[in-house]
């Protein structure tokens, strides 16, 4: 044995190799070349074709891209200023016409000397979110938030102040009703106090708000509805909706669930009847059916209609989406909510929306994001979408006559925007919420 | 019992609907706005400027009607409405009147219940082609594709026009204007078919217009015009007679420039009656007796009207042709202010 040992010695190795760098094939991006995209010959043929199929796209998407004109006064000067400068074949994207009438795809055809409204309704929307949305914002700020809904409704349309302040005295008057009788008769509470509301709405309000307003006007220059247009219209119609449905589809998720015979029916039929209709028929109902049965005369303003139509048919999707989460609750959780002696509400505050939101947040961002993409199905009932209708307005002016994809591309990107930063939010949320699980 | 008073009371509440809403007149005058549909986006004849004062040929007629009724042509609310919702809209008392290069058809007068108002426009459908195709007459179309919008009277001519030259086509349908160039230059099409003036501003929009040609062959008659709900006609009148009135300024030479003087100072007998100067038209269809003189003011007589909006002098320019006065061989003929 020591014969080898005396082997072993001779071949000892006395230096250490240096550290070598691993061989070009087996790193860098070398490697992950050959991991993900050439492994294998049925990847390689895949991965070639790719490459073929974006080659062809961008040779005709880039020139395109490359030749952009931001400053011309016509489709046709942008046209001359492209065959100018790359040659007479050349092709180029003429956004010009984003850069003269960006104004009107935003806020379609609000006064001009007013466009400060509509933004500081949008920064205030966020104000009045940041309490709903994150944990961090102090609590207080959600008085803002209740206020908001009138504070915009009175920026965007303008008019006197005294009207949404007539609107929201109804809800403080309920507000009190019910604050005074729930101790005792929590139901009846709720009852009186929807009673007391819509009598100050349809008999008081009125007069009220005209005694108010003959004291002191209080009053900005009004806006009319038709005046909206692009962004300001479809954020409107969108956010109102989201605001409007998601209360609505919880009622609705939890009447489905209810014991109660009249409840449980009127809200199966409801959102049964509401998902078996196409959006646009609701619209035209709104718009179109609704005049024969209104008295005439009655000015009905079209953008409420389509916020209630609109607000409804999410709300039905929306129910939808909850009753999956209160269905994946497990019943334990319900007994449990029993056992500690809750009712009802309690039951439902504390214990099952929670966790039954939770599991449905995916769900309904999903909605409101389908929600805010549908309002451009306005322009069926004659107001101005972003995309189509402020378009084809723009388009009939002889200057940009014949332009089409530059202001799909730009309403899109803002579409775009809009809808990826609601679906980055809900997974945040899902994120935030998670936590407390682990 | 119940269910007999419900009823009841939904009858009542109908037919109040109905008398109420028959006296547009009224309703137009309580408001205090005129509410005109119209085309949402037809180079010359409606769009919306940057500001959101829409003009237009159509335009131009809702103002002089609202000037007429109101005294304020800018006292009109303009709702745009799609090929396929502009009759439901006016039917269902949305518009007081339909402005939007609507073709008076046979079936649209009666069935639809709407009653035409004259024609403002007499226009004809035409096709476009690429030159390059080599096709000079629209009898060498046998076989081609067609971009053609839905919901028009366009898509019926054709069909009508292909059947009796026993040629056959294959339709490809488009939604809008813009779609319908989008595909014609994209080559999803042979050729491009509208109405002839949709036409000349589709080509003059083009990067190059000299590379396509509009076939000769009109296949039909578009005759476009206001209409009103049925049933009105105190309303219909108005609308009628104050078309008239502009295409009957235009005969006798009354222009926005020289209205003033005219009204003070004409010899000529049918120019004061028109002008309220000599007996009281107006009288007999509700309004006063300046109305047609302020509805000739606002953007003044048929052919200012024309020339201003979709003639020679703009980029579209389309020629009178059958839009000429009938002295000068067009289509134009205002009965008599009598």
């Amino acid at each position: 044995m020591s014969d080898t040992d005396a082997q072993s010695v001779f071949f000892m190795r006395d230096t250490m190799l240096p550290q070598v760098p691993p061989p070009a094939g087996q790193s860098g991006p070398v490697r992950w070349l050959r991991e993900n995209l050439f492994s294998g010959w049925f990847n390689t043929i895949l991965t070639i074709c790719g490459l073929i199929a974006l080659y062809f796209l961008l040779r005709g998407l880039l020139p395109w891209f490359a030749h952009s004109v931001w400053t011309a006064d016509t489709l046709s000067e942008c046209r001359q200023i492209i065959a100018a400068k790359w040659g007479p074949d050349a092709t180029g994207a003429c956004f010009a016409v984003v850069r003269e009438r960006w104004t009107q795809w935003l806020f379609g055809f609000y006064p001009r000397h007013l466009y400060w409204r509509p933004v500081l309704t949008l920064v205030l929307m966020f104000v009045a979110m940041a309490p709903v949305l994150f944990p961090g914002v102090p609590r207080k700020l959600m008085i803002f938030s209740a206020i908001y809904p009138f504070l915009g409704f009175w920026l965007l349309w303008g008019g006197s102040a005294w009207v949404p302040l007539g609107g929201m005295a109804g809800f403080v008057l309920g507000y009190i009703a019910w604050r005074v009788l729930r101790e005792n008769r929590p139901l009846v509470g709720i009852l009186v106090a929807v009673v007391i509301a819509l009598l100050w709405w349809l008999l008081l309000a009125g007069p009220v708000i005209d005694l108010f307003r003959s004291i002191a006007p209080l009053a900005i220059e009004s806006v009319r509805s038709d005046r909206f247009g692009g962004f300001v219209l479809s954020l409107t119609i969108g956010v109102a909706a989201i605001a409007i449905s998601l209360p609505l589809g919880i009622a609705l998720a939890l009447g489905r669930q209810s014991d109660m015979f009249l409840i449980k029916t009127l809200s199966v039929g409801f959102i049964e009847f509401i998902r078996g209709v196409p959006l646009i028929t609701l619209l035209f109902t709104a718009s179109l059916l609704l005049n024969y049965f209104l008295p005439p005369g009655t000015n009905f303003d079209i953008i409420l209609r389509v916020i209630i139509m609109v607000s409804l048919f999410a709300a039905a999707y929306i129910a939808e989406v909850i009753r999956g989460g209160l269905a994946a609750l497990p019943r334990g959780q319900y007994e449990a909510a029993d056992s500690l002696g809750l009712d009802y509400f309690q039951a439902q505050r504390l214990i099952v929306l929670p966790q039954a939101l939770k599991i449905s947040i995916p769900g309904i961002v999903s909605v409101f994001i389908g929600l805010f993409k549908d309002t451009t199905l306005v322009i069926f009932v004659g107001l101005l979408d972003p995309l189509k209708g402020i378009t084809d307005a723009v388009r009939a002016s002889i200057d940009w006559k014949g332009i089409y994809w530059e202001p799909y591309i730009f309403v899109g990107s803002i579409f775009f925007l809009f809808c990826f930063g609601m679906s980055r939010y809900s997974m945040y949320l899902e994120r935030r919420l998670k936590r407390d699980h682990r | 019992m119940k269910k007999t008073v419900f009823f009841g009371t939904l009858t009542a509440a109908g037919l109040a609907a109905g008398l109420a809403s028959a006296a547009t007149l009224d309703d137009v005058k309580a408001r205090g706005e005129l509410v005109c549909g119209v085309n949402p986006g037809l180079t010359g004849f409606a769009a919306p400027d940057a500001n959101g004062t829409w003009t237009g040929f159509d335009i131009s007629l809702c103002r002089a009607v609202a000037a007429a009724v109101l005294g304020d042509g800018t006292k009109v609310r303009f709702v745009p409405t799609t090929a396929e919702t502009r009759f439901t809209a006016l039917a269902s008392g949305e518009i007081d009147m339909l402005a939007r290069n609507s073709t008076w058809t046979f079936s649209r007068d009666t069935d639809l219940a709407l009653d035409f108002a004259g024609v403002n426009y007499y226009d004809g459908q035409g096709f476009m082609v690429n030159k390059a195709l080599g096709v000079t007459s629209a009898k060498e179309l046998d076989g081609a594709t067609i971009c053609i919008q839905t919901g028009t009277t366009t898509e019926l001519n054709l069909a009508d026009y292909f059947a009796i030259n026993n040629m056959s086509y294959t339709p490809v349908a488009i939604q809008s204007n813009a779609e319908g160039e989008q595909q014609y230059l994209a080559g999803a099409c042979d050729a491009y078919t509208t109405d002839a003036s949709g036409l000349a501003a589709t080509r003059a929009a083009f990067a190059t217009p000299s590379d396509h040609i509009i076939l000769p062959e009109i296949i039909s008659k578009e005759p476009l015009g206001p209409a009103t709900r049925q049933g009105d006609s105190q309303w219909n009148d108005i609308v009628r007679w104050t078309l008239n009135a502009l295409v009957a300024a235009e005969e006798y030479g009354v222009t926005s420039a020289n209205i003033e003087e005219l009204a003070t100072n004409s010899q000529n007998p049918e120019v004061k009656r028109l002008l309220g100067t000599e007996n009281n038209l107006g009288a007999m269809i509700g309004l006063d007796a300046d109305w047609a003189k302020r509805a000739i003011s606002v953007g003044g007589n048929y052919g200012e009207i024309f020339s201003a909006t979709i003639g020679e002098s703009t980029p579209i320019g389309l020629a009178r042709g059958l839009n000429a006065q009938w002295t000068q061989g067009g289509l134009l003929y205002a009965p008599p202010f009598r």
